[in-house]
């Protein structure tokens, strides 16, 4: 079994970490994990990317042209990296910052209101955690206690109030796809 | 087995250059190996060793240069334009028998290029970039694991030889992270530096220079040098087959290529196709002797670089005619899938004569 995920946004939205976060997960599970982040220059404004593969076999190459799932933050990331989507894929977006999207018609959509769920936490900046939740929560691939097992080894001593609201934040991201998905049933 | 650890592959060079003893480090910037001296600059002062960021990387390797033969472990690191900058004084180390760790993490070329990985750096590295007659050791590590287990290597073998070694890698291992095993360093026996420059008290000067004007003095340093090579051609060869015994057609393909490459052969031997798979890890010395030995009129060699053929004419002085070698290669930072070495691969004349030879 092999997943790969892309993940896009802002500089700054800790797009970077996010995926981060994700791989060290799938580690701490015993598979095989790769990270590769798009560099040169970014800077903080600009567009951050990172490709996450996570596998049962050794991995060839950590670049991945089409995705199976991408998760974005913003507009220009939507419109950059959507075509490359796999057929069927799965797309995950920040719904409070895309308000209207165009969006393909042989891919499945979830649409994650994660900068308001983030806000309401009382951190927009663990926006990029929600996202990472509800992309568990619709996708699977690594189970929530990895994540926050990750989390917590990840989190610098000195950052353990951002430790707090990040786990806040992977509750509430679950919750928002729990939700939907009854009231869809 | 220690803990596995999850860091970018240019900061597992930087911590695995650490633990084996580099207390020296000067370099300049230039993606995609920036980590390397941002690590360095704050690691080395836990360790009580130096960090320069030179004004060039010409004075970056000089002061690798100068540091060695005060007697420390000192490496330097860039990507291919600044390492073209520093071939004059990789051959100066060489003449002088210095030892030093120089890392290319290379980018697309050339000129300036881009910034993607790239392995077009290949002649420069094995075939000597700077001038004269001379040598490195040459590492292509693949994963994380061997940035790690390689670059500490390097350090031993640098000071054993008395010789420059470099960590050929590119951009992709050097911004990608996965995870490794953070192998213990143990130090081997190496002889005491007697000819470092430490101060003459108590002994007579030591000199180290590679300027040798007397008659024959040079063509006799050459020959101390010559052997040396020998030396590690007949020790140093290190590489890694899968399955070439009964294949009908082998990939050799090194580095970032090679893993990728990987990939595709594993998944072409589970349908059945009869392919081998020989990955040279040490670039120089070539295993010369390891591919002429497999090679016979029966089996074809695909190369498989990130350039356009370089390694694939070691490749055919090795196997000397006996097999055909064919080559794929994407230039310019353009980096192949394993799909696309998948389809190569099993498009391959090799394979295809043989699917003919079935349905008749």
């Amino acid at each position: 079994m092999e997943h790969n995920v892309l993940i896009a946004g802002f500089g700054g939205q800790g797009i970077l970490f996010f995926g981060k976060l994700l791989a060290y997960s799938g580690m701490l599970e015993g598979k095989e994990v790769t990270w590769f982040p798009s560099y040169g220059a970014e800077v903080r404004g600009g567009t951050a990317n990172c490709t996450v593969i996570i596998s049962d076999d050794m991995i060839g190459s950590p670049i991945v042209r089409n995705p199976e799932i991408l998760v974005v933050m913003n507009e220009a990331s939507l419109n950059k990296f959507q075509p490359r989507l796999k057929k069927e894929g799965l797309l995950i977006f920040d719904s409070s910052l895309i308000k209207k999207p165009e969006l393909r018609s042989d891919i499945h959509v979830a649409d994650v209101p994660a900068s308001e769920i983030a806000a309401s936490i009382g951190n927009t900046k663990c926006a990029n955690i929600v996202m990472l939740s509800a992309l568990l929560a619709k996708a699977g691939i690594i189970k929530e206690e990895s994540a926050l097992k990750a989390l917590e080894e990840l989190t610098p001593p000195k950052r353990r109030k951002s430790l707090d609201i990040n786990k806040d934040a992977i509750t509430k991201g679950r919750k928002y796809i729990e939700d939907k998905k009854s009231k869809d049933n | 087995m220690s803990k596995k650890l999850f860091m970018r592959g240019n900061e597992v060079i930087a911590e695995a250059a650490i633990n084996a003893g580099c207390r020296f480090y000067a370099g300049y910037p230039i993606t995609p190996q920036n980590e390397i001296p941002e690590y360095m600059s704050w690691r080395m002062s836990d360790v009580g060793g130096v960090f320069i960021q030179a004004e060039s990387e010409l004075a970056a390797i000089n002061m690798v240069y100068g540091a060695s033969a005060a007697g420390a472990r000192a490496m330097t690191s860039s990507s291919s334009p600044g390492i073209s900058l520093k071939q004059e004084t990789i051959s100066y180390l060489a003449g002088a028998e210095l030892p030093a760790v120089i890392v290319n993490m290379q980018r697309g070329g050339p000129g300036l290029g881009n910034i993607s990985g790239s392995q077009a750096d290949y002649f420069q590295a094995v075939k000597g970039g700077g001038h004269g007659d001379y040598k490195m050791l040459v590492y292509a590590p693949y994963n994380l694991q061997e940035l790690w287990d390689l670059t500490m290597l390097a350090f031993d073998k640098a000071d054993e030889y008395r010789n420059p070694v470099m960590i050929l890698g590119d951009g992709i291992l050097g911004q990608m992270m996965e995870p490794f095993y953070q192998t213990p360093y143990t130090k081997p026996n190496l002889s005491e530096k007697t000819w470092a420059l430490t101060g003459c008290k108590g002994r007579g000067p030591n000199v180290i220079k590679s300027l040798y004007m007397g008659e024959g003095e040079l063509e006799f340093r050459n020959s101390i040098l010559q052997e040396k090579y020998k030396k590690m051609r007949d020790k140093e060869v290190r590489f890694e087959a899968i399955g070439v015994e009964d294949a009908e057609l082998i990939v050799v393909a090194f580095g970032i290529a090679a893993r990728i490459a990987l990939s595709a052969v594993k998944r072409l031997r589970k349908e059945g196709f009869k392919i081998g798979f020989f990955r040279p890890v040490t670039l120089y010395p070539f295993p010369e002797k390891e591919l002429a030995a497999l090679a016979n009129a029966d089996r074809r060699f695909i190369t498989i670089e990130l350039n356009a053929g370089q390694m694939v004419e070691d490749v055919r002085l090795a196997v000397n005619g006996k097999s055909e070698v064919l080559f794929y290669g994407r230039t310019g930072g353009a980096i192949m899938t394993p799909e696309e070495i998948y389809e190569e691969l099993s498009a391959s004349p090799r394979f295809q004569a043989g699917a003919a030879v079935l349905k008749s």
